[in-house]
């Protein structure tokens, strides 16, 4: 059993969706994605928590330039595949009361991004890496301009043209490194292998950063970033913020530090500064925000530059945080644009002032929105708090100062947070807000089911934190060995 | 070398048909023709790439002929499966359209299988007197006559250029055989004549006209609009792909030993020639002139494997013209038949094509997309193997340089997915002829098929 049937299992789905007309594509895209789901729990029942890498397939794609269909899982891997796994069907069961136009294409569209975004996942080849990155970003870029709103042209091409930018270095850099393995080839295991001078790591460096920062988004390559979420299908807005930023981070984590060690002790603080600034900056300016979908947004943007942060302090448990903490963001933040779509769907607005009251009318849904919140402001006992602890102390261990700074994500967040969540559903209800209807149907089922993996993780994280634990202190302790073995 | 008799005769036999009236035999016979001359090529490959010069040394027709041929064979059988129909609306002379243009490929076999320079020569003057002819074969349409005549004067021109350089070169090393001027540079050490050098630029000048590199590229955008767009599709691919075949064997088999007098020329040329296709290519209106201004930058990006000669240039160019060729020729034929609707060749022209037309909006996506040079399309693969082999000869500041132009393109090449998809117009449907279907169709497949699996062409050289 190889990884390939995780791969390709959602590219043939994404085949055969579109034969199915209308409403019967999206049963058939759950139906898939169910299957996904339920294939990637058989991986993990025979996933070995070690730090070994498992499920590997090593094919010869183009042999005579070293490129090889090589990937497998890792505890690392693993924890994107659930993630992967575990939204898609939840995005696709969002969408249930949205009628698109050309629903089959949409739902072939959101199963080969999952596709391209397992690849990406699991690729232990540069080159594969490369070509799963790309094949996550045209389905998205066109799901985004088909479905999107008003000003969706003008957005998606800045959103294209950023990431693709980006990740053209990052082809560069990867040639660059294919260029300077003896045998010629595209394998990671052999990039890690290589001896770099300093001033090579340190353009490779800032090669991958660039890529994997505009993916996330750090300060200050975000400025794409509220746009596109603002004008994106929700069910896009889902795949981009739940799954599609994780891609950045694992790339830090998989690809960036362990291929560059040097490039990254040389550099990491202005990496760290980075991140730091992006957190308080996008918490000012989501304090500020009117509009619900927008202000999320921006907390996303908070929320990524502290697990980057966690990241480039380059601990133990700053990295098992950022592992958890992609598991979690991804669920709230899927939660949380859930929660703005009902609104807006009901109600035609997303205007926060012009809301208030609606707890009144809708407890069940009240109920959902408070924990989603609190798992979001990372409350202790929900999921964001194991994470955001995790990551805090990880970068405790570097600088207390780095630390206080990042803690200000937490303090900002729920003022914020709990602000939009107190002129929403509490206070009076008006003319607007008096005749909104609870949940229910599949918007009850993927509430019920994020409040309850909201809870679940937050009570009793470990077997989570135990899947990655191995992969991540090897990867971590063997990359921090590498520091200090300079080349001049 | 059956191929080049084939190629040759077939023209005359179809001169007569056009002389007794057999309209409709004609294209079934070029095809035929064309089929039976593919395979002769096919048959001509060896494993081991062994073949020797012939007709005294004035040929070599090896595998890197051989791939080359077949590449500009099939984008030919491909125009003119689309020129059904098209040729007989445009003008009354259709003989001689099929005749000219198989002509011209003669000419292009010689391009691909020179070993001496004077049948470089004789290649290139056979292709371009024949695409001369061609631009302006709209005889009443001012735009074509005013292509044909530019294309000629500065076609004429640059032959100029070209012939100089040629005699410079014989005059310094004593020799027309490339073999002969490859070993007189190799035993000249220490120092190479001056002439030589003054050769090599001339040269240098005449056949970046040829395949419309800046600054020599101020006949493209008019040539390339003004002609006939099935025309302008086979300059753009068939004749680009040849000169950039003749580039690559002169300058590697000869020039090599002393690339580092010309390797810096090349490389400005080359990175004028990226930015001024994509800049001037981001301000057009017209799709087809878009379409010209792009060919101009990827012209650049092919000359990045002359610029960076090495063991791979080869197969970066061969991988890089069939892609590119592929696109265009899809491009081209969307563009005929959206132009035959709406009269003109502007972007507008697009607006709503992904409702009406889906088949036709899908297929010039996948051409759009693969011109970007977007992962999974043959055009990524092109640019890709460009990239590593500009890198592994250390030019890394032209490939970053290359990148910053890449992410230009994508504004002009979305533009017509825009227009497509997210535009709307009132428009009826287009009807789309089955040899369209046929032809965009299976060029569509390919590209998609050599971009998952670039392994089915890079094994051939």
């Amino acid at each position: 059993m190889t990884v390939s049937l995780l791969i390709f299992l959602p590219v043939i789905a994404a085949v055969l969706v579109l034969f199915f007309k209308n409403s019967a594509a999206k049963h058939a895209a759950l139906f898939f994605s169910l299957a996904e789901l339920v294939l990637a729990g058989v991986f993990l029942s025979k996933f070995i928590p070690n730090a070994s890498t498992q499920f590997i397939i090593v094919a010869p794609w183009i042999p005579k330039f070293g490129i090889y269909f090589n990937a497998g899982i890792d505890g690392i891997s693993m924890i994107m595949v659930l993630l992967s796994a575990i939204l898609v069907p939840l995005i696709i069961l969002t969408t249930y009361r949205h009628e698109y136009k050309n629903a089959n294409a949409f739902y072939a569209l959101i199963l080969f991004m999952q596709a391209g975004m397992l690849v990406v996942f699991t690729a232990l080849d540069g080159f594969l890496f490369y070509v799963g990155w790309e094949a996550a970003l045209i389905p998205i870029y066109f799901i985004c301009s088909l479905w999107g709103g008003q000003n969706r042209i003008k957005i998606t091409i800045k959103f294209f043209l950023y990431t693709f930018s980006g990740s053209l270095v990052m082809l560069v850099a990867i040639i660059y490194l294919y260029l300077q393995t003896p045998e010629r080839t595209y394998d990671l295991a052999n990039f890690y292998h290589l001896h770099l001078t300093i001033s090579q790591q340190t353009w490779v460096f800032w090669a991958f950063f660039l890529a994997f920062a505009i993916k996330m988004p750090l300060f200050p390559f975000h400025t794409w970033q509220p746009d596109t979420y603002t004008e994106a299908p929700s069910a896009g807005t889902m795949m981009l913020s739940g799954i599609m930023l994780k891609m950045g981070i694992y790339g830090v984590i998989r690809w960036l530090i362990p291929l560059v060690p040097q490039g990254y002790n040389q550099w990491w603080s202005v990496a760290i500064v980075l991140s730091i600034i992006g957190i308080i900056y996008a918490s000012i300016i989501a304090f500020k925000q009117k509009d619900g979908k927008r202000l999320v947004a921006y907390s996303s943007i908070a929320h990524v530059g502290l697990i980057a942060a966690g990241i480039f302090a380059w601990s133990y448990f700053g990295v098992q945080g950022a592992m958890i903490q992609m598991l979690s963001h991804g669920i709230n933040v899927v939660g949380m644009f859930f929660i703005w779509d009902i609104i807006s769907s009901r109600l035609n607005t997303r205007q926060i002032s012009e809301l208030g009251g609606i707890a009144k009318v809708a407890p069940k849904f009240a109920i959902a929105f408070l924990i989603i919140t609190l798992g979001t402001v990372a409350l202790p006992l929900t999921n964001g708090f194991i994470g955001e602890f995790l990551l805090l102390s990880g970068i405790f261990q570097v600088n207390m100062m780095l630390a206080i700074f990042s803690g200000l994500t937490m303090i900002l967040g729920a003022v914020y947070m709990l602000r939009m969540y107190k002129s929403v559903m509490q206070g009076e209800t008006n003319a607007l807000t008096a005749v909104f209807a609870d949940i229910s149907g599949s918007e009850q089922l993927v509430l019920g089911i994020i409040c309850v993996l909201i809870i679940v993780i937050g009570v009793y994280p470990q077997p989570i934190l135990h899947i990655s634990d191995a992969a991540v202190k090897q990867l971590v302790e063997q990359t921090i060995m590498k520091f200090y073995q300079a080349k001049p | 070398m059956i191929t080049l008799i084939i190629i040759s005769t077939l023209p005359i036999l179809l001169l007569y048909l056009g002389l007794y009236k057999a309209q409709n035999s004609l294209l079934p016979v070029t095809l035929l023709g064309l089929l039976v001359a593919l395979g002769f090529t096919v048959a001509a490959y060896t494993r081991a790439d062994v073949a020797t010069p012939i007709y005294s040394g004035m040929m070599l027709f090896n595998n890197f002929s051989v791939v080359f041929s077949v590449v500009t064979i099939i984008s030919t059988i491909l125009i003119v499966l689309l020129s059904g129909g098209y040729f007989e609306k445009i003008s009354s002379h259709v003989a001689e359209y099929y005749a000219i243009i198989l002509f011209s490929l003669a000419g292009i076999i010689i391009m691909v299988s020179f070993y001496n320079l004077v049948m470089l020569f004789i290649g290139i003057e056979i292709m371009s007197v024949s695409l001369y002819i061609l631009a302006g074969i709209k005889k009443t349409d001012f735009a074509s006559n005013e292509a044909a005549l530019k294309y000629f004067l500065m076609g004429a021109f640059s032959t100029g250029f070209l012939l100089f350089g040629i005699a410079l070169v014989y005059g310094s090393s004593g020799s027309f055989s490339l073999e002969a001027i490859r070993n007189w540079v190799i035993s000249q050490p220490n120092h190479v004549d001056p002439m030589f050098y003054a050769g090599i630029l001339l040269i240098i000048v005449g056949l970046c006209f040829k395949v419309g590199a800046a600054p020599f590229h101020f006949w493209t955008p008019d040539v390339y609009d003004g002609s006939p767009t099935l025309i302008t599709a086979f300059m753009s691919t068939v004749a680009k792909t040849a000169a950039f075949a003749a580039f690559l064997r002169l300058f590697s088999e000869c020039f090599q030993p002393v690339s580092d007098f010309w390797v810096p020329v090349l490389l400005v040329i080359t990175i004028i020639t990226l930015f001024i296709g994509n800049l001037t290519a981001l301000y057009q209106h017209s799709f087809k002139r878009m379409l010209a201004f792009s060919s101009i930058s990827h012209a650049g990006y092919m000359l990045f494997a002359i610029v960076a000669l090495g063991a791979s240039s080869v197969n970066s160019v061969f991988v890089y013209a069939t892609a590119y060729s592929i696109a265009s020729i899809i491009s081209f034929g969307g563009l005929i038949l959206v132009s035959q609707q709406s009269g003109n060749d502007n972007f507008e022209s697009f607006n709503g094509l992904g409702k009406k037309n889906p088949f036709l909006a899908l297929v010039i996506t996948v051409a759009m997309l693969s011109l970007a040079g977007i992962p999974l399309t043959a055009g990524f693969m092109g640019k890709f193997f460009m990239f590593s082999g500009a890198l592994l000869q250390f030019h890394l500041v032209m490939v970053l340089l290359a990148v910053v132009n890449a992410i230009i393109s994508i504004f002009y090449y979305f533009r017509v997915i825009i227009a497509m998809y997210f535009r709307d117009a009132e428009r009826d449907e287009l009807v789309v002829p089955v040899y369209y279907k046929l032809v965009l169709g299976l060029a569509a497949i390919a590209t998609i098929l050599i971009g998952v699996d670039p392994g089915l062409i890079t094994g051939l050289i």
